[in-house]
């Protein structure tokens, strides 16, 4: 069995709201990097929970800036290390969902597309949780959010989840992959695999958020592991364009064992016609078992 | 023997960032401004410049990777113009409030629409309350002496505030003139390694860029105004550093020309100051009393030495290239609120001239201290003209 390192990186004291899976998934994320490092963060949870001044939540030199340059100012900070000789330390940028795919999808794609020796982490709850929950280009379809909220014409967000990993894979980023806190090891081993190798490297991390998804805060595991075990998060990791990596799943769950323990779906069992959506959002989980070869 | 040659304003600034050799250089290029990063990608390609050349996807991203650059304890640079410097406004303001001294050069362009490549200052204007130092260049060789006292104000340890150093697009940009080539010796004497107390570094490590609640940030503001009010204080000093070790005159945050007996004083920054005293020169010679002020340092505004400058005159004439929208030029409200504070208060006029590329010949100078005098002796006269309108004539 892998030991965890046990150097915490993101230590306890921060104001995450209790079942946090982003707190999680950040603690699980830096085990995985053992090298000397610095962390850029984009404006969002992770920041704000993190870094009330004067206090931190950090034991490595970490920055934030802006809600859309994380990955921006990594590359300036690897090419600064490179300028100075430092071949050593290794940099994390990070961004919550709406960073990552919408407002920081130019900066992100610079820094893909010019190579930079940078692991970039998206923790994804599928909202801007931290501005009151709205639509974010990850919000999954027919989740209700305060941007997306159903109503009499409307079920829902209208729009299905973003695929950034296909994004950056599609960029060459020599590493990339899916990951979920529902499976610790599997994260920090991921993070650790992206920061060894050269060049740029994403891994976007599945952190389910009790706030934001309506959910009981000692819920956050099992929820994660259901969307994994539905195939509605898919976790797989490519290599240089190849999967070479697929958790695959036995006896796969319908998409409503998920969906039903979520407040942000709770209209899709009450409307009339909820049952359509249910049936679109079960053909994307079949499509993903499909396409990943999910089932055992 | 320090070397002269003849060369374009761009290359002039890009022969000071090779001088200053910062370690990493972020940049996309934009008109005017392109010549400057072309020039300093020929210089990394040459082994000439050892930086790491950042070919960034925009200019949000040339600014936020001199944030992160900088923050990671680098000598960085980067430049822009126009609609560039507005698409990393937002990032200007994190890089003055994380106290990071980057240095940029600003080919000042007008702002769209209509869309114009050509030269007025708007867009620095635009972003004037950002945090950074603004200095504004009046030739080539100016461009070049202060980009490289630019780094040394910015990374003084009581400043730490980004520097922008502003020269007329395609006026000075695309313009030869002979320039003085300091020796490299010479600047790394002028100008030591860039080596901040606080940086990015595992070996100790710090947070930056935390959120700033209503208890503390408030504060962390107050220093940073502090820091705006040192790099008031020790300019001059720099300056007189510059010109000892160099033996270029370098004045202090203004220049003042023909003033000392002048009853019209023009005041003005950037390339047109050229053009101004060769119409003072031309005045002076028909036995009128005028005079021109250049402002070198926007940010600080020199508050002090136009008060003193400017107490014996009876009139100033005051050039903006550039119009803020429901008030007047910013140099010119600028100005009223610096000669509020002082003892006696000079008729102001305000013109606006220049924009967007228009000709700014000779004449027009004489024109406004012509209507300037007139002015003086007319209680009732528009504060607010532009120079050389079609429908004027």
């Amino acid at each position: 069995m892998t030991k965890l390192r046990e150097q915490e990186d993101f230590v306890s004291g921060h104001r995450a709201c209790a079942g946090c899976g982003l707190a999680l998934g950040a603690r699980l994320a830096m085990k995985g990097v053992e090298q000397d490092s610095i962390a850029t963060c984009a404006t969002g949870c992770l920041e704000v929970i993190s870094t009330p001044y004067p206090e931190s939540s950090w034991e490595i030199p970490w920055i934030h800036s802006l809600f859309e340059n994380s990955a921006s100012v990594a590359a300036g900070i690897e090419a600064a290390l490179k300028a100075k000789g430092d071949n050593k330390t290794k940099v994390i940028a990070q961004g919550g969902d709406g960073a990552t795919v919408d407002i920081g999808m130019r900066g992100l794609s610079g820094m893909f597309e010019r190579g930079h020796d940078v692991t970039y982490i998206c923790y994804d709850n599928e909202a801007y949780m931290n501005t009151g929950i709205q639509r974010s280009g990850a919000t999954p379809l027919a989740a209700s959010t305060t941007t997306s909220p159903p109503g009499k014409q409307s079920y829902g967000n209208e729009n299905t989840k973003k695929d950034a990993l296909a994004i950056a894979a599609a960029h060459g980023v020599g590493y990339v992959a899916s990951a979920s806190i529902a499976y610790p090891k599997d994260v920090v081993e991921k993070v650790k695999k992206a920061s060894e190798l050269d060049g740029p490297s994403y891994v976007q991390i599945h952190v389910p958020c009790p706030t934001g998804w309506g959910f009981k805060e000692r819920d956050t595991i099992e929820i994660a592991r259901l969307a994994v075990e539905t195939a509605l998060w898919p976790v797989y990791q490519m290599e240089d364009g190849q999967i070479t990596n697929i958790r695959k799943i036995k006896d796969r769950k319908p998409v409503e064992r998920y969906l039903e323990k979520q407040k942000r779906f709770k209209h899709l069992f009450k409307k009339d016609n909820g049952e359509k959506r249910i049936k679109e959002i079960q053909a994307i989980a079949d499509r993903n078992a499909e396409t990943f070869e999910l089932d055992k | 023997m320090v070397e002269r040659r003849v060369m374009e304003g761009s290359h002039a600034v890009a022969h000071a960032v090779r001088l200053c050799a910062p370690d990493v250089v972020s940049a996309y290029p934009i008109t005017p401004q392109t010549h400057i990063v072309e020039k300093i990608s020929q210089f990394v390609a040459d082994g000439d410049l050892k930086s790491e050349y950042m070919r960034v996807e925009s200019e949000f991203s040339a600014m936020s990777a001199s944030v992160g650059s900088s923050a990671a304890g680098a000598r960085t640079f980067t430049a822009t113009a126009s609609q560039g410097l507005m698409l990393m406004s937002e990032v200007l303001y994190n890089a003055s409030g994380l106290r990071l001294p980057i240095v940029m050069s600003v080919a000042n362009r007008a702002m769209g629409a209509p869309i114009n490549i050509w030269n007025d200052h708007s867009d620095s204007m635009g972003v004037r309350d950002a945090g950074w130092i603004q200095l504004y260049a009046e030739d080539n060789q100016e461009a070049l002496d202060m980009t490289i006292q630019a780094y040394k104000i910015a990374e003084n340890q009581d400043v730490m505030l980004p520097a922008m150093v502003c020269m007329d697009g395609f006026i000075l940009t695309h313009t030869y003139e002979p320039v003085s080539i300091p020796k490299k010796e010479e600047v790394q004497e002028f100008l030591p390694e860039f080596d901040p107390e606080v940086k990015l570094d595992p070996q100790n490590p710090v947070t930056l860029g935390t959120v700033g609640f209503p208890s503390d940030y408030m504060e962390i503001r107050h220093e940073q105004y502090q820091a705006m009010e040192n790099a008031r204080d020790i300019m001059p000093d720099i300056f007189k550093e510059f010109e000892e070790k160099f033996g270029r005159k370098q004045h202090s945050l203004i220049e003042e020309y023909k003033t000392e007996d002048a009853e019209i004083i023009i005041v003005s920054l950037g390339s047109i100051m050229g053009t101004i005293k060769e119409a003072v020169d031309e005045l002076r010679e028909d036995g009128k009393q005028v005079g021109a002020i250049k402002i070198k340092a926007f940010r600080p505004f020199p508050d002090q030495e136009l008060r003193d400058a400017l107490q014996n005159t009876k009139a100033v004439a005051v050039l903006d290239k550039n119009i803020t929208l429901g008030k007047k030029g910013a140099l010119y409200t600028e100005m009223k609120d610096t000669l509020y504070q002082a003892e006696t208060q000079p008729q102001m006029t305000n013109y606006i001239i220049g924009l967007g590329g228009r000709d700014i010949p000779r004449q027009s100078i004489k024109n406004i201290v012509k209507q300037t005098k007139e002015n003086l002796n007319s209680p009732q006269t528009r504060e607010v003209r532009f120079v050389d309108l079609k429908e004027e004539k």
